[in-house]
């Protein structure tokens, strides 16, 4: 993506949202213009801040201890045939559970804090985490373990130095899903009960009829987790381009 | 390393209840062999039996090393692909062995591994950025750093084109000098250039092809390698009908 291709369906998107509420006439306090939105974003900008930074934290502790106990069960279940064949049924049923409906118990488990929020996200991306990294592992040439166990290979070391190098790209494909999912958690919580973050912010706004304001937050919302996925995107991709050891490499 | 044994094998090789192969093979020690016979017929699954690998079918008879001494931890293998990992340089890719039994690895000794093989140069650089011919010599660096006095080979020049496997072969059949090989081919020039021991494969039995009076390494253009090439390829051909 070139920034100036952002910049244009930036500019194409504000245009669009400035020529519905032109047309429908709606008012102020259903849909407000970007004008008043920019406007009251200024206004907020110091409360806009001290929440957004809280949810960045609370997405940012989620997205990293999310994707490590995610990476440490992918490789307890690409290790273990057994616990493969238990863990694995019963991981794909806890995901029939929606996450978002455990928020209320886990808000009363953990309390209003940051907590909850966090055990929040790290549901959320746990199981893509998870499940990439543990696709990654198990799906490897076959020639790479013939000829391990030829030289006499060790199960962990085949894991250490084959399997999981094999498997970053993958990582990071599940890292690249976590990163957009990690803020849904994270603001679920909130709007079911937090005294701090965007969605504390968001609903807060909306009970004092501030349109305006909730549209902001939303606005930084998605700003942070785009940020958040350009970021990671890159990580993956070094993590790809390790992988293939292609970093700064030439053809001869 | 120590003086190279012979192997022999003996049985039938069943997949799914039908038989794969009945084998009586006789691998010379400190020589090169090289295992022909139609696709299918399974020369590989010979090779997987000898690594200790699993075949996915089952073999009834039994595999030995002529000195009476286990085959486990004395065998290197090359296979078709370079299997070269790719985010390794050259020299740790040589290294690879040690690392993945937990030893220390001898850094100098893979040195003068990737000189021996010509790509002495290149020990820092990534496998993506080499040639096909370069990658195979990287994987034969590989092979002979093991330092095991049997090794097997499943079509690992295959892939290369034809000067690059020319050149290959003679590589090998320098490198490899004294160990006992085993080498599955598809190529009946290949086979008559190279081996010791020529054996044709069939599903019902294993028999000896003779071989050029002339000592491996052979010319490619010499006129006893070529009438061996031209009678394994005519015999081939008929088999395969």
């Amino acid at each position: 993506m070139r920034l100036q291709d952002i910049l244009l369906a930036l500019l194409i998107g504000l245009g669009l949202w400035h020529a519905l509420v032109i047309l429908t006439d709606a008012p102020h306090f259903i849909l407000p213009s970007p004008r008043r939105v920019a406007q009251a974003a200024y206004n907020s900008r110091v409360i806009l801040l001290e929440n957004a930074w809280v949810t960045m934290i609370e997405v940012g502790l989620g997205l990293v201890i999310g994707s490590l106990l995610g990476v440490v069960t992918a490789i307890q279940l690409a290790m273990s045939k057994t616990a493969e064949r238990l863990m694995l049924p019963i991981l794909v049923f806890t995901q029939a559970v929606p996450v978002f409906a455990l928020a209320p118990l886990l808000t009363l488990w953990f309390g209003y804090g940051m907590g909850s929020k966090i055990i929040m996200a790290v549901l959320i991306i746990y199981f893509p985490v998870t499940s990439a990294f543990h696709d990654g592992l198990t799906r490897i040439d076959s020639g790479y373990r013939d000829l391990s166990v030829s030289m006499g290979a060790g199960k962990w070391t085949f894991m250490r130095h084959v399997q999981i190098p094999n498997a970053l790209p993958s990582l990071g494909s599940g890292l690249r899903l976590a990163a957009v999912c990690a803020p849904i958690g994270a603001v679920i919580g909130e709007w079911v009960g937090a005294s701090k973050g965007l969605g504390y912010l968001m609903l807060l706004a909306n009970g004092r009829a501030k349109i305006d304001l909730m549209f902001a937050s939303l606005i930084v919302l998605a700003c942070l987790t785009v940020i958040l996925h350009i970021g990671v995107g890159m990580l993956a991709t070094r993590l790809t381009r390790f992988t293939q050891g292609t970093c700064g490499n030439r053809k001869t | 390393m120590t003086l190279s044994p012979g192997i022999t094998l003996k049985g039938q090789h069943r997949l799914e209840g039908h038989v794969l192969f009945d084998a009586d093979l006789h691998i010379p020690g400190g020589q090169w062999t090289c295992l022909l016979g139609r696709s299918g017929v399974g020369k590989s699954t010979v090779l997987r039996l000898i690594l200790g690998l699993e075949t996915g079918g089952e073999f009834q008879g039994s595999f030995a090393a002529t000195d009476g001494s286990p085959l486990a931890g004395r065998i290197s293998y090359m296979a078709q692909s370079d299997l070269l990992l790719p985010w390794l340089s050259v020299l740790d890719n040589i290294c690879i062995g040690a690392r993945l039994r937990g030893e220390p690895s001898d850094t100098d000794a893979a040195r003068a591994m990737l000189h021996r093989v010509g790509l002495a140069a290149h020990a820092h650089q990534k496998p993506a950025t080499l040639s096909g011919g370069m990658r195979q010599r990287a994987a034969l660096a590989r092979t002979l750093f093991e330092d095991r006095a049997i090794v097997l080979l499943d079509e690992p020049f295959s892939a290369l084109d034809a000067g690059t496997r020319a050149d290959m072969q003679e590589l090998a059949a320098e490198v490899l000098q004294g160990r006992t090989v085993l080498l599955v081919t598809h190529d009946p020039a290949e086979a008559a250039r190279l081996a010791h021991q020529i054996t044709v494969m069939s599903a019902q039995a294993t028999q000896n092809w003779p071989t050029p009076q002339t000592s491996a390494l052979r010319q490619i253009n010499a006129p006893e390698t070529l009438a061996c090439q031209a009678a394994l390829l005519e015999y081939l051909r008929g088999a395969s009908v």
